[in-house]
């Protein structure tokens, strides 16, 4: 701080804190609905403090799901979700490091043509092109499989570009060494490039494990079978569909659900988080 | 920017660009070129046999008054996420900053909204504003305000915004609190022995510096607004009441898949890319320049 103004501190922290307050409510909003009972959220204020169900509610959706004939278990769409996160995550990581390796450590004809190609994939989320890109998949066979869930969405320029911007900055002086002690060049990478950029794959990894979880509009179109929803569709789907008397309690308790491990991943792996917002904003 | 040394092999670099490349063509190129190749065409109602109609498509989508309501909609949404968002990002970021110096602690609290997934959001706020039990609407039926967002379509719309912001805040926060805090300390110094008291250092000397990191702010948020926020209109309001929120990206998928208009839908996403396109390439203009800043 620059000098004393012990007022505009004060200011300063209860903005902030207000702040926080607004920001953090929808939340914990979610948490109180999750701890009642079914009457309990049926009327009109709900309370603003968790209640006694906690412990049944949670049972009743990771077991049985929202509690209609035929619901899924949370615990079904929960490890799907994983699956699907986990698959998309290393999966990037997996194809773009090697790429990024051999567009910065090769020269080879086509490699400018390649790059680009890779390059175009930044511009257009799936969103954009969802009808023909479910069409290809379709047509691969490749609907409720995990593949089908997975794979489309590996196609994509950011890690690649992360992992080129990182390569280049490695010192010529390694891949010499490397070289004159008659290392081949898979040898430099697993040796030398991959404990190198370590901190950039944790990087990548929290964002895209965020990424491939929070997949929404993709996974409702390619899993037609239960046995493949994943957990944010069918809080989603659940939330819309109109019941005669509603359970907000259950519905909550899978969206607290849906949002906990991305939540988690990010507070417990924060600094890798930043570093990789911002890196892959270069 | 070129390796020096690199190494010689024949073939072993295609294995490594072999399967990023062959992903790439087969989810990527290939369905591009096919929503190219169907916003030229006219397809059956009953499948099978398709007409090649050339602009037909596109013709028939700007005489459409739906698509311009879409459009204009997409417009004022994006333009009231991305404004809301910045400054309210902005408030927090600088606040934050002035009691916090590399601020730890504040910023723990606030990075967790970016990763709730935009359907689950769009579910939060359904549930916050719901018309029957949502707190919120009670609270604001307390003061008067009559909230019905399920049947009025602006209130339908200010909803999302609200939770499309609320989504994006951590993002934009982080950005602005970065960029608070590569500013040399020794200016804003030099500025308060100057005499210039809080208010005048921000709109002369930390605002003017933060211009370039909100405006990579306000294009990324432009691109959120436009394709990321599926999941919030879809878990809200599916596009209604009527087509209150109905903006262009949920008006491609709806039309492609509920209303079975392939070319219709096609000539929608090739107008959605070259936007795209067009917001990529003003981020990557500006980033040059800040690069050479």
């Amino acid at each position: 701080m620059v000098e004393n103004r012990p007022f505009l501190t004060m200011l300063s922290h209860l903005v902030v804190i207000l702040g926080l307050v607004i920001i953090a409510f929808p939340v914990w909003m979610t948490f109180v609905a999750s701890t009642h009972s079914q009457q309990t959220m049926l009327q009109s204020p709900i309370p603003l403090l968790p209640g006694p169900y906690l412990i049944e509610n949670y049972t009743q959706v990771l077991t049985e799901g929202y509690g209609r004939v035929g619901s899924t278990p949370v615990m079904m769409t929960l490890t799907n979700s994983l699956i699907m996160a986990l698959g998309v995550a290393i999966g990037k990581i997996a194809i773009s490091i090697i790429s990024a390796f051999a567009i910065v450590y090769f020269r080879f004809p086509g490699r400018m043509y390649f790059f680009w190609a890779i390059f175009v994939t930044l511009m257009l989320p799936v969103e954009v092109r969802i009808v023909p890109t479910y069409g290809v998949v379709a047509n691969l066979g490749m609907i409720d499989t995990y593949g089908g869930l997975i794979i489309p969405l590996i196609a994509s320029a950011t890690a690649t570009f992360l992992f080129r911007q990182f390569f280049l900055s490695v010192p010529d002086e390694l891949t010499e060494a490397a070289r004159v002690d008659g290392a081949s060049p898979m040898r430099f990478f697993w040796d030398i490039l991959l404990p190198m950029s370590r901190t950039s794959i944790a990087a990548m990894f929290v964002i895209q494990f965020i990424y491939g979880w929070n997949q929404y509009l993709w996974p409702l179109l390619i899993t037609t079978k239960e046995s493949y929803y994943t957990v944010v569709m069918t809080v989603s789907r659940q939330a819309n569909v109109v019941d005669s008397v509603p359970s907000w309690n259950l519905l909550m308790a899978m969206a607290m659900l849906a949002m906990l491990p991305p939540v988690l991943v990010v507070v417990f792996m924060q600094r890798q988080f930043v570093r990789g917002l911002v890196e892959t904003e270069k | 920017m070129e390796k020096r040394v690199t190494f010689n092999q024949r073939w072993l670099p295609y294995l490594l660009v072999g399967p990023q490349i062959i992903i790439t063509l087969v989810f990527f190129f290939w369905p591009s070129g096919q929503a190219i190749y169907q916003s030229v065409l006219i397809e059956d109602v009953f499948g099978g046999n398709s007409k090649f109609v050339f602009l037909d498509n596109f013709i028939h989508l700007f005489s459409d008054p739906g698509y311009y309501h879409s459009a204009r909609l997409t417009v004022v949404f994006s333009f009231l996420v991305a404004a809301i968002g910045l400054a309210v990002s902005l408030l927090l970021a600088v606040m934050a900053d002035r009691v916090v110096r590399g601020a730890t602690g504040y910023k723990a609290f606030l990075v967790w909204p970016y990763a709730v997934a935009p359907a689950v959001a769009g579910v939060l706020f359904g549930f916050l504003f719901n018309p029957s039990v949502g707190i919120v609407a009670w609270m604001l039926q307390g003061i008067g305000i009559e909230f019905n967002y399920v049947i009025n379509g602006n209130q339908a719309l200010l909803l999302v915004v609200i939770a499309a912001v609320w989504n994006q805040i951590s993002y934009n926060f982080l950005f602005f609190l970065a960029g608070l805090q590569s500013i040399p300390k020794s200016l804003i110094e030099a500025a308060a022995i100057d005499g210039a008291g809080p208010g005048r250092r921000f709109r002369d000397i930390i605002f003017p510096l933060l211009s370039p990191v909100g405006f990579f702010l306000l294009v990324v948020n432009i691109i959120y607004a436009f394709f990321g926020t599926f999941g919030v209109v879809d878990s809200l309001t599916k596009g209604g009441p009527g087509k209150a929120t109905e903006i262009l990206v949920f008006k491609v998928f709806n039309d492609g898949f509920r209303g079975q208009d392939l070319g219709g839908s096609s000539a929608q996403s090739v107008i959605l890319m070259v936007v795209v396109i067009a917001l990529t390439f003003v981020q990557f203009r500006f980033i040059e320049r800040r690069v050479h800043y």
